[in-house]
């Protein structure tokens, strides 16, 4: 399968942090959390420098040296952690944003959440801006002139605010409003917007695992020992810096006011914008058809409304008259056809019938329950092998279709979360002697849960588990991506042998006993 | 793609990607950095707020005019909105460094215009000239300073308008 080079890119980033960090602390599957807890760290040691921070033309200054100089070991520290914090969260942002990007992850029914998430980088390094502004060092007044021209410059806005800036002229009111919006309204707006942001999705997590969160406060902390963050020379509106060392961060907008006028400016930032506003549909994802509810096979359960990744199903009163409480309904806007739902229903059993169709409580009409039990048959017969090995397979991970041969047959499914934990149990009764399920990478599912659902079902932590009669040596959980090829067939070597290994410690077994 | 089990070395590996996490922060906090003014240059800065000239005189109201007119709404002048564009040039050294015509804003175009340039000039001695003409009615600039100035490197020179004292220069 041919992989595009930009998700190769980040599939190869990915797998060096997977070495280094492993699956459950690679920060590349963390980093809107990882963003949160830096949230975290800007909050409080803001808070923490609002205290003696003095908010007026004449003391901002002095009173950022003081936190800078005078408390160097509390306060210092502080407003270091605070400003390389605020840069680290562009970092993670902007990779956050690569990635959903590489990945595929930002189109179809995700529009949303790529579309809600631009305004939030804009938000931040809006904050960023008053942040830098506040210091009132000649990087604020620098920062202070370039955003009242661009201000100044949008049409049928009041184009007085530069004026602000000449000498004489600046008023401790402005700087207060400056103030407030970085201390208020700016974070609140901000946090509104990530709100926004994650609001499609099921059990938002906002920390990041203790280890990664430990690890980057330390390293914040030793950055901010070794260099600490410190002022320009004051802010001098009768005079203009010859040189300045800006934070490329937040302010690389204003060197191009030195080049090019405010309104090519705006039309650089806005088109930007739009470029990744419109990336959702460039090009359109196809449609695919979303989950189907049929309630004569539904019971209310819930299980589907607890697995969906993306808030899709949802729990209302009986309407069929049926002596359940409770039924589903899918809103089709939000449903990720990831089939998640049809892996959690008990209904999704084999078992259940072995003459004519299938049906179960909730469906993917593209490849229903019924339909996989029936590929598992086909599979099954299809293998004539010393062994018949199924290897159920994510269509966003490893090809399995490459694994066939004849002890081995590869079913994609479209997420491994939609596989039934009976499904196992029958393909082992249907004479498998073994089934592999392989995901995405572990902890980078496509649809969010779906190799985390699947392998907590297989433990039993969750519901619909794998039953106990089910022989957990012959089943197999492996994660991977399309770059992955050579760890699943190791794997599947591996695991060949050791059900050889099985098959003859049984077969002694049934000769003893005969 | 598995994790590497030696722990040591997973710590160090990881001491590693932080290392350059941090790098990066390091760098791009402050570097590179942007010259704004070469060592001999300095800055002038014209920034003022201004409403052109009528376009059109007041005209006195005859009485049969006032007459018709609701006893509140009486005024004995007639004025037009409609403000005269601002053009606005700037000489230094007899060389004209800067030229613009400023509309009035408005659905009337009546409100005040806002001037805000800036260039970079040599420091030194400067014969410095502002000129603005905002009078549709009247021929040629009708507001002008000219000024030897001396500057700096790095002082920004201001000049402002007050529609009563005129252009100045500090």
């Amino acid at each position: 399968m041919l992989v595009n080079p930009v998700k190769r890119a980040y599939l190869t980033l990915e797998s060096w942090f997977n070495i280094s960090f492993g699956t459950e602390w690679n920060p590349l599957y963390h980093l809107g959390t990882l963003s949160f807890f830096l949230f975290w760290i800007i909050l409080v040691s803001g808070l923490y420098l609002f205290i003696p921070f003095h908010g007026s033309v004449a003391g901002a200054y002095q009173s950022v040296e003081y936190i800078t100089h005078e408390q160097w070991y509390a306060a210092g520290v502080m407003r270091s952690l605070h400003r390389y914090a605020s840069d680290a969260v562009v970092i993670t942002v902007l990779l956050h944003m690569f990635k959903e990007f590489a990945s595929d992850r930002h189109r179809g029914f995700r529009w949303f959440s790529w579309v809600t998430g631009i305004p939030n980088l804009w938000a931040i390094i809006a904050l960023g801006i008053t942040g830098y502004w506040l210091v009132w060092d000649e990087l604020a007044q620098y920062v202070a002139i370039g955003s009242a021209r661009l201000m100044d410059a949008i049409p049928y806005i009041s184009g007085a605010m530069t004026r602000n800036f000449i000498a004489g002229e600046m008023t401790d009111r402005f700087f207060i409003l400056i103030e407030f919006l970085h201390l208020l309204g700016q974070p609140l707006i901000l946090f509104f917007m990530l709100w926004i942001h994650v609001k499609r999705l099921s059990n938002v997590n906002i920390n990041p695992p203790r280890g990664l969160a430990v690890g980057t406060f330390i390293a914040l902390l030793a950055l901010s020992l070794l260099k600490p963050a410190v002022s320009q020379a004051p802010a001098d509106l009768s005079t203009m810096p010859q040189t300045l060392q800006i934070d490329w961060f937040y302010l690389n907008v204003y060197p191009l006011l030195d080049y090019w006028s405010e309104g090519d400016t705006w039309v650089l930032t806005l088109s930007i914008t739009f470029l990744l506003m419109i990336l959702p549909w460039i090009p359109p994802k196809k449609s695919v058809p979303v989950a189907v509810v049929d309630l004569d096979h539904c019971n209310g359960c819930g299980l589907c409304f607890d697995d969906c990744p993306f808030d899709a199903i949802s729990m209302q009163a009986r309407t069929d008259g049926k002596r359940f409480e409770r039924e589903i309904i899918v809103d089709p806007d939000l449903c990720g056809a990831c089939g998640i739902c049809a892996g959690s229903c008990p209904s999704s059993n084999p078992f259940r019938t072995s003459r004519g169709e299938l049906k179960t409580g909730i469906d993917m009409p593209q490849l229903t329950v019924d339909r996989m039990r029936s590929i598992t048959n086909e599979a099954l017969a299809a293998m004539d092998g010393e062994l018949k090995i199924l290897v159920y397979g994510c269509e966003h991970g490893i090809n399995v279709s490459r694994l066939d041969s004849s002890d081995t047959r590869g079913i994609s499914l479209i997420c491994s979360g939609m596989i039934p934990p009976t499904l196992v149990e029958y393909a082992l009764k249907k004479g498998a002697d073994g089934v592999m399920v392989t995901g995405c990478r572990q902890n980078d599912c496509y649809y969010r849960f779906g190799n985390r659902w699947t392998r907590m079902r297989f433990d039993g932590d969750r519901k619909p588990i794998l039953r106990g009669r089910a022989d957990r040596d012959r089943i197999r959980s492996h994660g991977g991506s399309e770059l992955d090829k050579n760890g699943i067939e190791r794997d599947l070597l591996d695991f060949r042998g050791k059900l050889l290994a099985l098959n003859q410690a049984e077969a002694v077994s049934s000769t003893s006993l005969h | 793609m598995s994790s590497i089990h030696n722990k040591p070395l997973r710590y160090l590996l990881q001491a590693f990607n932080y290392f350059v996490f941090m790098a990066l922060i390091w760098y791009f906090a402050t570097e590179p950095s942007i010259q704004i003014l070469a060592e001999d240059e300095a800055m002038i800065t014209i920034a003022f707020a201004h409403a052109g000239e009528l376009r059109e005189p007041c005209r006195k109201l005859s009485n049969e005019e006032l007459q018709k007119l609701a006893p509140n709404m009486r005024k004995l002048d007639d004025c037009p909105r409609e403000r005269s564009p601002v053009l606005i040039e700037v000489m230094l050294d007899e060389e004209r460094i800067y030229h613009q015509t400023f509309y009035p804003p408005g659905l009337f175009e009546d409100g005040s215009i806002d001037v805000y340039y800036r260039a970079k000039i040599p420091a030194g001695q400067h014969q410095l000239q502002v000129k603005m003409d905002d009078s549709v009615r009247e021929e040629g600039f009708n507001h002008v300073i000219k000024h030897d100035v001396s500057i700096d490197p790095t002082h920004i020179l201001l000049v402002e308008f007050n529609s009563v004292k005129g252009f100045s220069i500090r």
